[in-house]
């Protein structure tokens, strides 16, 4: 029993310990670098005077601002944030449709029993990088650009919002055309249906819920969003944040940062329950 | 169509209207008679980017710090979930334990509701500008997630394991790290590289509230009007991102086939 015992004991070391100790030692000195570059040093959380200032910060939280006239202020806010979302979502929509109905390969009247001609895969390759190049762009970096053209406030991050979420509901949309079965709109586009005419009555039914399905869930997205935007001047509820936490003035920023939260939760549920009901 | 789906057609639609018209937008920027030429001599000023030596060492400085950023981010983010995740998915058979798991998963909320962006401009009060900022920003959103994320794997583990090391006497300690850890360990790793790819994302843009990285050049050239300079830390931004894609993809196509 007893020796059994030490076997085990022996058997105990680890046999891999040389390939562990190694990756370990690579990872911290990999590791190194990176704190120089992000210059953690988490004593600066430490020290008296940040504490004092962010405790002062933390502590004007409580309360939160409950005012009668600041309510009101961010509820304005907080729909002024939903607007931007739906009218950006709707812009980018109208844009991304057209362009998907371009990209779309399967779709194609030039494509049929014949490789593609030249030009026509071109547009649609020339289609396909352009929504790569709205989507790659992130929304923030839109909405900083279009404040500098259109000035601060909500045209910034309308215009934002269209052109990321065009990017975005392109490309999806298009994976989504290519996924569903071609036989039905092949045998229209054949039958000498119009591109329109197959996309509506060959791939549109198939894929319809999807679609629908995937441009709620972007729109629940784009509310996100829109929050994050106004902090660059895209108007709503971020830039109110912005402003508050500019002034210290932590019992605004509470408020607001509840009232955030309920928004998204709130269009957390009306997506899923949308989608419930049209699935 | 149903009526119902006619009542939610028709709700979708006041709502989009109801937008519009309570946005107060400007399109009258768009409509004048010289806006294109105005729009055309602001996408101009972008080209050609600016590319002198001393300007790409700067952005790639930036870079490296948005990399750093994310990665350290994602590090303690990892390490602070599996601490948390473990009261998150305590079996909530007994009162305390409901309580205990209760309080972690709401806190795991609050913590991922809070966008990136908003943790960063509230951080860089308490931390200074800078990457720390923006690192401390990634780690507490991402805590969010992946504590939810690692919480829900640990708790649809198949039990047997480590019943059957615990049933013989095991420490808790020993359970975890032999039976516990094993299983889940390639499922949080892969949520956790997935994390990592959006950290990297949103670690590009922190910087326009001062957390440091290639948000914050971005915003610092804009302000100024320096758009060359913009436009290279734009397409910057686009090489890190697409970058991190073309890994993801070639990795997520390894580990499949």
């Amino acid at each position: 029993m007893l020796l059994n015992g030490a076997r085990t004991q022996a058997g105990l070391r680890d046999p891999a310990w040389r390939t562990r100790l190694t990756l370990s030692l690579l990872g911290l000195a990999l590791l190194w670098p990176m704190l120089v570059a992000s210059e953690f040093r988490p004593w600066v959380l430490l020290d008296a005077q940040s504490v004092s200032a962010s405790l002062r910060f933390l502590a004007s939280f409580m309360p939160p601002e409950l005012g009668a006239e600041f309510l009101l202020l961010v509820a304005q806010a907080a729909w002024t944030t939903v607007a931007i979302a739906t009218a950006g979502l709707t812009l980018g929509w109208l844009v991304a449709v057209p362009l998907t109905l371009l990209g779309t390969e399967r779709l194609s009247q030039s494509a049929i029993g014949r490789p593609m001609r030249r030009l026509p895969a071109f547009g649609r390759q020339l289609v396909r990088w352009l929504l790569i190049f709205l989507r790659s762009v992130p929304e923030l970096v839109w909405a900083l650009l279009f404040v500098r053209v259109v000035g601060l406030g909500p045209t910034a991050g309308v215009l934002a919002i269209a052109l990321t979420y065009c990017g975005m509901l392109g490309k999806v949309y298009s994976e989504v055309l290519e996924s569903v079965d071609p036989t039905p709109s092949q045998a229209m586009l054949r039958n000498g249906a119009s591109r329109t005419g197959a996309f509506l009555y060959g791939s549109l039914p198939q894929a319809a819920p999807e679609l629908v399905s995937y441009t709620i869930f972007r729109w629940e997205c784009a509310v996100r969003s829109s929050v994050i935007m106004g902090f660059v001047g895209g108007g709503g509820l971020g830039q109110q944040m912005d402003m508050s936490m500019k002034m210290l003035a932590g019992g605004e920023v509470a408020t607001m940062l509840i009232v955030f939260m309920l928004l998204v939760a709130l269009a957390d549920r009306a997506s899923r329950m949308l989608r419930g009901m049209l699935a | 169509m149903t009526s119902r789906s006619w009542l939610i057609l028709i709700a979708i639609l006041a709502l989009i209207v109801a937008s519009f018209a309570t946005l107060d937008l400007q399109w009258s920027a768009f409509g004048e008679p010289d806006a294109l030429a105005r729009m055309l001599e602001f996408t101009s000023a972008f080209f050609p980017p600016e590319s002198s030596p001393q300007f790409l060492s700067r952005l790639a400085i930036a870079a490296g710090e948005t990399l750093a950023m994310s990665t350290l981010g994602t590090l303690i983010a990892m390490v602070l979930s599996l601490l948390l995740a473990l009261p998150a998915s305590a079996p909530p058979s007994r009162v305390r334990m409901r309580l205990l798991r209760d309080a972690t998963r709401l806190c795991l909320n609050a913590l991922r509701s809070i966008p990136e962006l908003v943790w960063a401009a509230l951080w860089v009060i308490a931390a200074g500008l800078g990457p720390f900022a923006g690192t401390l920003a990634l780690a507490a959103h991402t805590v969010g997630v992946l504590g939810r994320l690692f919480a829900d794997t640990l708790e649809n583990l198949p039990p047997a394991p480590s019943r059957a090391l615990r049933d013989n006497g095991a420490s808790p300690a020993a359970v975890f790290l032999y039976a516990t850890l094993p299983q889940v360990l390639a499922q949080l790793m892969s949520y956790s590289l997935y994390r990592w790819e959006n950290n990297i994302r949103a670690a590009a843009i922190l910087g326009v509230v001062g957390a440091g990285g290639l948000g914050q050049m971005l915003y610092y050239h804009l302000s100024l009007f320096q758009m060359q300079e913009s436009a290279s830390v734009v397409l910057a931004m686009l090489a890190i991102v697409a970058a991190v894609d073309a890994l993801s993809n070639l990795s997520r196509r390894k580990l499949t086939s």
